[in-house]
C-alpha cells in the first residue's frame, strides 16, 4: 500500500472492506453473486422467466465472468411491475420501502430488509469516511427526507458513523445558510447545484463563506462536471466530494470520491460493477467508456441483478493513491438518457456545461431550450449575466455572446444561440437541476 | 475629475428598463442623465446619479446586475461647431472614445457631454492639457439640480 491514506487519524472498521486483497474480493463477490442469482430466481417471477427464455439455471453462474449471459434489469421492468413486482421478501420482512419522484407516470417503488438498511448505512459509512469524515463532525443533510432515499440513506450513516446529523432536508436555502453558520457544520449533504445556489444566496446576505466552518460538501444525485467542483471548492473554501448512488441499487452509498478525488470507488463486496455498449449490451473492456450496470450482490428484500443504470462511465482498474483497493468509476458527467439529439448530433446538457465553463468567469447558471420552427430544430443556450460577466461596453458583451457560441459549437459540434439573460431569471431548483426545455412538437 | 457611471444590464423584453428606474426612484435618487444601448437581446443602461453608491446599494438588492465604470464629463460650448471642437482636442491627444452621451439641459451656453475612454485618468490629464473644461462629480450636480 503506498501513497495517502483518507483517514489515517478517523479509520472506520467498516472501511477495512474498501481495502480487501483483490483475489479475495473476486472469491466474495462470486459467492454472493451466485447465491443472489439464485435467491432472484426462486423469488422473482419476471427474472426466472427471462433465465428460462434464455435456458439458464442459476447453477450455469459458475464465474465472474459468466455473469455476462444473465439477462438485464431495465428501469421499465420497475414501473411494469409496479409496486412490488420485483420483491423477494415477504411484506412483513420488508423495514422500509422508498420510491422515486416519478415524472413520468407510475413511480418505481424499492424495498429493504432491516438487513438491507444496516448494509445502506454501512456503505454510507465508507462513503464518509473516504470522503475524511468521522466522528466529531457535524453533518447537514439537506438531501430531501421522505420517499426519495438520499435524505434517510445519508442520515442512518452519518449517525452509524458517528457524527453529529442535522436533518434539515432540502429547500428553505436561507434557514439552511443559518443553520451552517450557526450550528458550526463541517460537512454538508446536498445535490452540487443546490449547493452552488446556497454560496449564491450567502453572497447576497452578506456572509463569508470562506471564514466558516464547513469543510466538506458530499454531493451527488446528478451529473456534474470536473470544472463544477473546482468552481465550488474555491468559491466554498470546501472540499467536495462526489459521491454516486441511486435508488433501484440501494440509494446514495455505492460509490464515492476518497482523499484523491480521482474517481469513485465502489463498494463492489454489495454491487458488482460491469460497463457494456449502450446499443448492442455487450460487456466492454476495463477502461472503456459505457452504460454502468449493477448486479446488488447483498440485497436481499429487492435484489436487482445487471440493472442498467443509463449512466456513462468507464472501470478504473489502476491503483488508487488512497490505498483503496475497490475498483473506481470515473466521474459521472451524463446520463444515456438526459442526452438529446438536435439536427442528428447526440448531446448531453453536461458537454454544454464544460462549453461555458471554457469561458473565463461563466458561472454555470444556464439553461438549454430546444425549439423547432418550420423542421427545423433550434439550441439556445441561456446563461445568466452576473457581475464578473458584465461590462458596460456593447462590443464586449456582444465579444461574450460570440465567445460562448463559439465554445458551444466547438465542442458540440453545431450552432447554438447564446442568450444573456439577467440573474435569477432561470428557475433555481433545490434538488435535481433542470438543465434542458425540449419544446419541441415531436 | 471623473464621475462614476453606473451601468445596469437588461434584457431586451417590455417592461426591463421601468424596473431599474422603480428602484432607484423607491430609493430617492434622482438620475442626472441616462443613455442605454441596445441589441436584438440586450441593452446596457448607464446613469448618472449623484450618489452613485447608495443607487448601487439599491439596485443590487433587486437583484441587478451592476457595473461601475470611471467617465469623463467635459463642458461644451452650446454653439455651432462647440462638440467639434472637442473631438477635435480628443483626436489631437489621440483618444479612443468607446462611447458618449450628453446631459439634457444647458445653463449659459454650456453643455455637458460624457465620453468612456480607455483610461480616464490619461484623458482627463491629456484634455486638460488641451485647455477644456473637465467637469468633477460635484460641479455636475451643482449645474444640474442648480
Amino acid at each position: 500500500m503506498s501513497g495517502v491514506k483518507c483517514t489515517s487519524n478517523l479509520f472506520h472498521p467498516d472501511s477495512a472492506l474498501d481495502y480487501l486483497p483483490v483475489e479475495q474480493l473476486r472469491q466474495l463477490q462470486l459467492a454472493r453473486y451466485q447465491a443472489i442469482v439464485k435467491r432472484t430466481y426462486d423469488k422473482v417471477e419476471l427474472f426466472r422467466k427471462r433465465m428460462e427464455q434464455r435456458s439458464l439455471r442459476p447453477e450455469d453462474i459458475k464465474s465472474l465472468d459468466d455473469v455476462a449471459k444473465l439477462p438485464f434489469t431495465v428501469k421499465t421492468d420497475l414501473r411494469d411491475t409496479y409496486p412490488f413486482g420485483l420483491f423477494a421478501s415477504d411484506m412483513s420482512d420488508i423495514v422500509r420501502l422508498h420510491a422515486s419522484s416519478g415524472t413520468t407516470g407510475k413511480p418505481i417503488v424499492v424495498a429493504y430488509t432491516q438487513q438491507d438498511v444496516d448494509v445502506w448505512a454501512s456503505v454510507m459509512v465508507r462513503t464518509f469516511a473516504a470522503c475524511g469524515l468521522g466522528k466529531g463532525d457535524i453533518i447537514q443533510n439537506s438531501y430531501g427526507y421522505g420517499l426519495f432515499t438520499g435524505g434517510l440513506g445519508a442520515h442512518y450513516g452519518a449517525e452509524a458513523l458517528g457524527a453529529t446529523v442535522i436533518p434539515t432536508s432540502g429547500g428553505n436555502t436561507e434557514r439552511q445558510i443559518m443553520v451552517l453558520k450557526d450550528f458550526n457544520v463541517t460537512a454538508i449533504c446536498c445535490t452540487p447545484s443546490y449547493f452552488l445556489h446556497i454560496i449564491e444566496r450567502a453572497g447576497e446576505m452578506g456572509i463569508d463563506f470562506k471564514a466558516l466552518p464547513l469543510k466538506a460538501g458530499i454531493f451527488g444525485a446528478e451529473p456534474w462536471t470536473e470544472s463544477m467542483r473546482v468552481r465550488i471548492e474555491k468559491e466554498g473554501g470546501i472540499k467536495a466530494y462526489d459521491i454516486y448512488g441511486l435508488s433501484e441499487i440501494i440509494g446514495p452509498g455505492v460509490a464515492s470520491a476518497c482523499c484523491a478525488q480521482e474517481g469513485l470507488h465502489i463498494f463492489e463486496d454489495h454491487f458488482y460493477p460491469e460497463i457494456i455498449d449502450p446499443q448492442t449490451g455487450d460487456p466492454l473492456p476495463d477502461g472503456t467508456e459505457g452504460e454502468l450496470v449493477f448486479t446488488t450482490l447483498s440485497k436481499w428484500a429487492m435484489p436487482m441483478i445487471r440493472y442498467r443504470t443509463r449512466d456513462i462511465t468507464r472501470l478504473m482498474t489502476e491503483q488508487c493513491p488512497c490505498g483503496r483497493t475497490v475498483r473506481r468509476i470515473a466521474r459521472i458527467g451524463r446520463r444515456s438518457d438526459d442526452m438529446f439529439i438536435i439536427r442528428g448530433v447526440n448531446v448531453f446538457p453536461s458537454q454544454i456545461e464544460e462549453a461555458l465553463l471554457a469561458v473565463e468567469g461563466t458561472l454555470p447558471h444556464y439553461q438549454i431550450v430546444l425549439t423547432r420552427t418550420k423542421g427545423l430544430d433550434n439550441m439556445e443556450v441561456q446563461v445568466e449575466v452576473t457581475a464578473d460577466l458584465f461590462s458596460d461596453k456593447i462590443g464586449a458583451m456582444e465579444g461574450l455572446k460570440q465567445k460562448l457560441g463559439k465554445s458551444v459549437e466547438h465542442i458540440i459540434g453545431i450552432r447554438a444561440k447564446v442568450s444573456l439573460v439577467e440573474p435569477h431569471t432561470i428557475a433555481r431548483s433545490e434538488g435535481k437541476a433542470k438543465r434542458l426545455i425540449d419544446k419541441r412538437e415531436m | 475629475m471623473k464621475l462614476n457611471q453606473l451601468s445596469v444590464f437588461l434584457e431586451n423584453k417590455p417592461g426591463r428598463l421601468s424596473e431599474p428606474c422603480k428602484v432607484l426612484a423607491d430609493a430617492g435618487v434622482n438620475i442626472l442623465t441616462i443613455s442605454l444601448a441596445d441589441t436584438e437581446q440586450f441593452g446596457i443602461l448607464r446613469l448618472i446619479v449623484p450618489d452613485w453608491q447608495k443607487a448601487r446599494e439599491a439596485l443590487e438588492k433587486a437583484q441587478c446586475v451592476v457595473n461601475v465604470t470611471e467617465v469623463v464629463a467635459v463642458e461644451v460650448e452650446d454653439k455651432p461647431g462647440g462638440l467639434q471642437n472637442v473631438l477635435q482636442a480628443m483626436e489631437e491627444a489621440r483618444l479612443n472614445i468607446e462611447y458618449m452621451y450628453a446631459f439634457t439641459f444647458r445653463r449659459e451656453n454650456k453643455a455637458i457631454i460624457v465620453f468612456r475612454f480607455e483610461d480616464p485618468n490619461t484623458a482627463v490629464k491629456l484634455l486638460q492639457q488641451k485647455g477644456l473644461k473637465i467637469l468633477s462629480s460635484e460641479e455636475v450636480c451643482q449645474r444640474v439640480e442648480g
